[in-house]
């Protein structure tokens, strides 16, 4: 019975708890249980809610026994990013300076969880404030790919991602700023999205690159991706870039995921694959006949700029984060070093024993880069070409009905691998960045596996607060490639 | 091309992000910053002549609303991650020299 539960995916165990057929207590033990024997050796959890997770299932499932009216994730566990602000448990970004941190109030996407009768379980670890795409740059420890104990998970939201894949939970929140929720997705065999910038209220996520910066959700099936949307969308007016209803009008994304669509248009951007390695590339291409295969036309397109895509992302990410990050100075939360005997180093002794490496050396970047001197050269130059590849985007997407991509250029890859050249690193984030800089949604579906037994994913762009259409799309495929979100092998639950 | 950042710009940049960098730190980061910052130069390959610099991808601008008063944070809530205070005053070493104050 438990393998059974722990195979649904998060629409199959609420309809399985709504009637009756599985009880919350049930589901969240199954849960608890995966994460008592893995979370050890995968790091995917920095805290679980284990009691309150337990009560609040036994309260759902009286609920239910009495016939209240229930809310559309009532009894299923769903992990949020250690990012995401929640007044229980710690907040701490992966990072030392914010170890003891407590939030005083909720993201609105967890009050929205919670409003659904969802089951919190725990925090998922992440890259130190967001920054790096492998989950090492954690202060509390690498997260470990459930598929290979010996490769990352992927990141940011690494965490959030092996804890989906390995069953610790149903479904995960995660905060996507270059690709930090598809690549990690990719990297672990499930299925991730990164909502239109403005869909989803940003109100309790820890900043990074604000202008970038969107909450998505992780699953094991692009209808949970619709079905959690559903839930954390929609106008917020505690945060003035989620958009209002009359741009973004509520539609339940669910309703018409299985329609086909006629006429459909996918297409492929000249050259982009090149730097692709050759599973992923074949993984496009079986991707391409199933489309095909279904009468879809396939067009190929050009974006030139895309090329200046990573340049100008780190140069517009790390200049923002320079400066929301001048925010933990030791002075009113956080660590403050023992050490420092004035005020200036009450600021400099703490972001110094505080902050880890790769967070040091974007701060530095972005710094630079809004400097006296150089702000125009760098920053102001990025944000002309972020105009341009948006406009390049959007024209390319004015001929087909979603862009089909790698999500990275490899599958996931060894642990240390990267550390030595972090240039190197940012370069693998090619694929992710332009729905980014282009403010646009975009989903990473998991389509099976390479030679060496390790998740293969694609990534498909649609236009903006189109998110709709693009689920549906991705729907095709999920159903073409014949491969549901496995359960990693190796783990047994 | 002349390298784009030596020890001593590394330092300068440190103290204005308020980062106290060891000795390595300024060596390692002098080498890498370099190289990731030559990486950026190609975007002046681009001609952005015309185009617009894009803050943000929203289509929407200044939202306002009305100025009615909600409940904010109580001074418990927004001091009990203080990591010093002094009553309800979040509590700092001293900025000023002892006799160069009030």
């Amino acid at each position: 019975m438990l393998d059974a539960i722990l195979q649904m995916d998060c629409l199959a165990l609420a309809e399985a708890i709504r009637t009756r057929q599985v009880s919350s207590l049930e589901a969240t033990s199954a849960c608890l249980e995966a994460i008592d024997k893995y979370n050890q050796k995968i790091g995917a959890f920095l805290t679980v809610f284990q009691q309150q997770a337990l009560d609040q299932a036994r309260d759902v499932d009286r609920r239910i026994q009495a016939g209240d009216k229930v809310g559309p994730l009532a009894g299923v566990p769903i992990a949020v990013k250690d990012n995401i602000c929640t007044t229980f448990g710690p907040t701490t970004c992966g990072s030392k300076i914010l170890a003891n941190f407590r939030s005083p109030c909720n993201a609105t996407v967890v009050e929205r969880l919670m409003r659904a009768d969802a089951i919190i379980i725990g925090k998922t670890n992440m890259d130190e404030f967001a920054m790096g795409s492998t989950t090492e740059n954690s202060a509390f420890g690498p997260t470990h790919n459930p598929w290979d104990l010996g490769r990352v998970a992927g990141g940011s939201s690494g965490g959030s991602a092996a804890a989906v894949a390995a069953r610790m939970c149903f479904g995960a929140l995660g905060s996507d700023t270059g690709g930090s929720i598809r690549q990690p997705a990719a990297f672990c065999g499930v299925v991730g999205l990164k909502p239109t910038y403005g869909r989803v209220s940003r109100f309790g996520l820890v900043a990074y690159g604000s202008s970038l910066d969107q909450i998505g959700p992780l699953a094991r099936s692009v209808r949970d991706c619709a079905l959690l949307l559903n839930v954390i969308g929609g106008h917020d007016p505690k945060d003035s870039t989620s958009v209002p209803p009359e741009i973004v009008p509520d539609e339940d994304l669910l309703a018409r995921l299985d329609q086909p669509i006629d006429g459909l248009r996918i297409g492929l951007v000249k050259g982009a694959t090149e730097g692709a390695d050759l599973p992923i590339r074949q993984a496009i291409g079986r991707a391409v006949d199933t489309y095909r295969a279904m009468g879809a036309e396939v067009v190929e397109l050009e974006i030139p700029a895309l090329d200046y895509s990573v340049a100008t992302y780190y140069i517009i990410a790390t200049a923002e984060a320079s400066s929301n990050l001048a925010r933990y100075d030791g002075v009113h939360y956080g660590y403050r070093s023992p050490a420092a005997r004035d005020c200036m180093e009450v600021y400099t002794r703490s972001r110094a024993e505080g902050l880890g490496k790769e967070v040091k050396r974007r701060i530095m970047l972005g710094t630079y880069a809004l400097s006296s001197g150089y702000y125009d050269a760098y920053y102001l130059k990025a944000l002309k070409v972020r105009n341009l590849i948006r406009q390049q985007i959007f024209a390319a997407l004015g001929q087909c009905d979603s862009i089909l991509m790698p999500v990275a250029p490899t599958t996931a890859f060894s642990l240390g691998q990267m550390a030595a050249d972090p240039l190197k690193m940012y370069l693998a984030d090619v694929y992710t960045i332009p729905a980014n800089l282009a403010g646009i949604p975009a989903i990473s579906i998991p389509v099976g596996l390479d030679g060496a037994g390790l998740p293969v994913g694609v990534q498909l762009l649609g236009p903006a607060f189109s998110e709709g259409r693009l689920l549906r799309i991705a729907r095709i495929l999920e159903k073409g490639a014949h491969w549901t979100c496995q359960v990693p092998a190796g783990l047994t639950v | 091309m002349d390298n784009l950042i030596d020890k001593a710009l590394v330092r300068k940049v440190a103290s204005l992000a308020r980062l106290e960098l060891s000795e390595q730190e300024v060596k390692e980061f002098t080498g890498q910053l370099c190289a990731i910052l030559e990486y950026f130069h190609k975007i002046n390959l681009l001609d952005t002549e015309g185009i617009e610099p894009l803050a943000h991808c929203l289509p929407i601008t200044n939202r306002l609303r009305e100025d009615q008063i909600q409940p904010g944070l109580d001074p418990g809530q927004a001091l009990k991650n203080a990591p010093d205070r002094d009553g309800d005053l979040f509590k700092v070493p001293p900025i000023l020299e002892e006799g160069l104050g009030p």
